[in-house]
């Protein structure tokens, strides 16, 4: 059964539509990693899917039902979401952020439960935040503070996880750090993420499903192999690029080389420098 | 977990409290400190009370001088009850529009409130001869909320935005300040002067029927602005979070807003529109017990209280015989404060991140 899909869903702002007559079944329990060229619409896809943004047309479906028509703490409770680097209230401590987790699941009276408590000792523990659960925010590093917005989304305790480029900013040791959580969620607790990333090598490592998205529409999903080729590459962000394999893990790896539209003049280029040498 | 935060769960019904830990001990400390000024500023002015006979007298068990009674009961208790009062009134209005908008310099006086009561108050003074005193608050309600009202629409684009109501609430605020100097010039010279009074914000000369119109509006508001505290934590992580969270934001934003344009109004109608309380009451209290609004209002309301309350003593003990403003006093000590804050927030955006 199919938890979330997009059905001829056109997104957009105040211009022309972002997102348009897009198709998109993500599968329950898998890690889809949307990629694509900036401006591509895959944030303004993951906020439609999140619910954050009304389709112009054409909808988002959750286990069956338009998302839209769902009440908004329905949908919190089922799906969570962090955009691109948030920005959390000055003084805001990392325990403090997490308990904003369980908004959803409170009510006026009922603050906080025994059930809030022992959720969010487990995201701390999971996230291993606990030694910095009374730390301030902005005296953590980048990637201690992903991990603590992070685990506010798990706090949430949904099986959906929507997130967008949650590796932005972060140096290779931060991003794999995260990265590794995120895969470890998806394994071992079975929930269903779909998250944006710039790096495709990072995105063929992790993804059960790459998504290739090229002006608001997808060009290729399916497993990494069968997404990463040259053709794609070409088509979707214009590079040429050789796809090697990955000595450790066998993930495909592409090496860049050239933008297609300057390979001739990069040709003519060489020629000259090999007319110049004689 | 439990370390920081104050958790109370009833056993037999569904309830339950996430605090601050620290919030408690910093109320009772705040409130403690405020009785202290409440004491004082009963006992000081041109017929001197000493502490001793002030704290009997409200016991009862005064030496029965009449005198007291008095003073204390119909000049003093209206005055510095109402300067308690506007104060945490402000400051919760502060705490929330600085919730809500995400920015810590935001006061007030942002959503319109001051000036839009203080163009209704002084074209009232001035433009109305021979008009009660006492229709001074009324109208200034009035004129606050027609300028929230003129500020929300024009800031909503098919959907509310923080952004648009600052810079709208900015520019809004400058018309209303000009249209109420250019009123002001029309006037003779007794009624510029009260005019001007007005809108320096000060408690002199409060009756207890102020007391009773403020006292209604911040036993309703007040508990409202308690009670949607979570919506506010939620709110104060930005748009896209929170409706992530299940917030359905918009209608929480209004109602949230119109309980803080409701409590600065009051302030303002009963004592002009006092600056800066409610742009440094918020941030010291942040500083004390974090940005969580459980503990944040209610220690916000009491920093609130106790620097109208202060500023007032200090205004009428300064120059005495001579009052300064409380308004004015709160001005000297805010306008550094604030030039502090705009310096440190731009360090923190030019050297933030790590």
């Amino acid at each position: 059964m199919s938890m979330l899909e997009a059905e001829q869903l056109s997104l957009g702002y105040d211009g022309p539509a972002i997102v348009d007559q897009l198709n998109l079944v993500v599968t329950a329990g898998s890690m889809t990693v949307l990629v694509g060229p900036n401006g591509c619409g895959k944030s303004t896809l993951l906020r439609g899917l999140a619910r954050i943004l009304k389709p112009r047309s054409g909808a988002v479906y959750l286990d069956g039902k338009i998302i839209q028509k769902l009440p908004t703490r329905e949908v919190a409770l089922r799906l969570g979401f962090l955009p691109q680097s948030p920005l959390a209230p000055e003084g805001m401590t990392v325990r403090d952020l997490i308990a904003q987790g369980r908004f959803p699941h409170q009510r006026w009276f009922q603050q906080w439960t025994v059930e809030d408590e022992r959720i969010t000792t487990q995201v701390l523990e999971m996230t291993d935040l606990t030694d910095l659960a009374g730390r301030q925010l902005d005296t953590l590093s980048g990637g201690q503070r992903q991990r603590a917005w992070i685990a506010m989304a798990l706090a949430q305790n949904t099986d959906i996880l929507l997130l967008d480029e949650p590796t932005t900013y972060l140096d290779l040791a931060h991003q794999l750090e995260v990265l590794q959580l995120l895969q470890r969620l998806n394994k071992q607790e079975g929930r269903t993420i779909v998250m944006v990333l710039h790096d495709l090598n990072l995105a063929a490592r992790y993804a059960d499903t790459i998504v290739a998205l090229c002006a608001g529409k997808v060009v290729a999903a399916g497993k990494p192999w069968s997404v990463m080729t040259p053709e794609m590459l070409r088509q979707v962000f214009g590079v040429e690029a050789a796809i090697v394999k990955d000595p450790v893990n066998g993930a495909p790896i592409c090496i860049p080389h050239g933008l297609v539209g300057a390979a001739l003049s990069q040709e003519s280029a060489l020629e000259q420098v090999v007319y110049a040498g004689r | 977990m439990r370390d920081g935060w104050l958790i109370l769960r009833s056993q037999r019904l569904p309830l339950s409290l996430r605090l601050d830990r620290r919030a408690p001990l910093t109320i009772v400390t705040l409130l403690a400190l405020s009785l202290l000024v409440f004491i004082v500023s009963i006992g000081h002015g041109e017929y001197p009370i000493s502490a001793v006979d002030v704290v009997s007298t409200f016991l009862g068990l005064g030496s029965g001088n009449d005198d007291y009674r008095l003073v204390i009961f119909e000049f003093r208790l209206p005055r510095v009850l109402l300067a308690l009062m506007v104060g945490a009134a402000l400051a919760v209005a502060g705490t929330i529009v600085q919730g809500v908008t995400r920015n810590p310099l935001a006061a007030p006086e942002i959503i319109g409130v001051s000036s839009g009561a203080g163009l209704a108050a002084v074209s009232l003074i001035v433009l109305v001869p021979g008009s009660s005193v006492m229709l001074v608050p009324p109208a200034a309600l009035v004129g606050a909320t027609l300028a929230f009202a003129l500020i929300y629409g024009l800031a909503w684009r098919g959907g509310d935005s923080p952004l648009r109501l600052i810079l709208i609430g900015i520019g809004l605020a400058s018309v209303t300040s000009a249209l109420t100097t250019l009123v002001v010039t029309f006037a003779d010279f007794y009624r510029a002067g009260q005019a001007l009074l007005w809108l320096t914000g000060s408690v002199y000369g409060r009756s207890w029927e102020h007391v009773r119109a403020l006292t209604l509006w911040l036993a309703l508001l007040l508990p409202a602005a308690l009670l949607l505290a979570p919506q506010l934590n939620v709110l104060s992580l930005g748009d896209e979070i929170a409706r992530g969270l299940g917030s359905r934001v918009t209608a929480p934003r209004l109602l949230v807003l119109l309980v803080g344009v409701g409590l600065a109004a009051a302030a303002v109608a009963s004592a002009g529109p006092i600056g800066f309380v409610g742009l440094m009451a918020p941030h010291l209290a942040r500083r004390l017990v974090g940005p969580a609004h459980e503990g944040l209002l209610p220690v916000a309301a009491a920093i609130g209280a106790l620097l109208v309350a202060s500023a007032d003593l200090v205004g009428r003990s300064l120059f005495a015989p001579i009052e300064v403003p409380c308004g004015v006093v709160t001005a000297i000590i805010g306008a550094p404060y604030f030039l502090y804050l705009l310096a440190r927030t731009r360090m923190r955006a030019s050297g933030g991140e790590t």
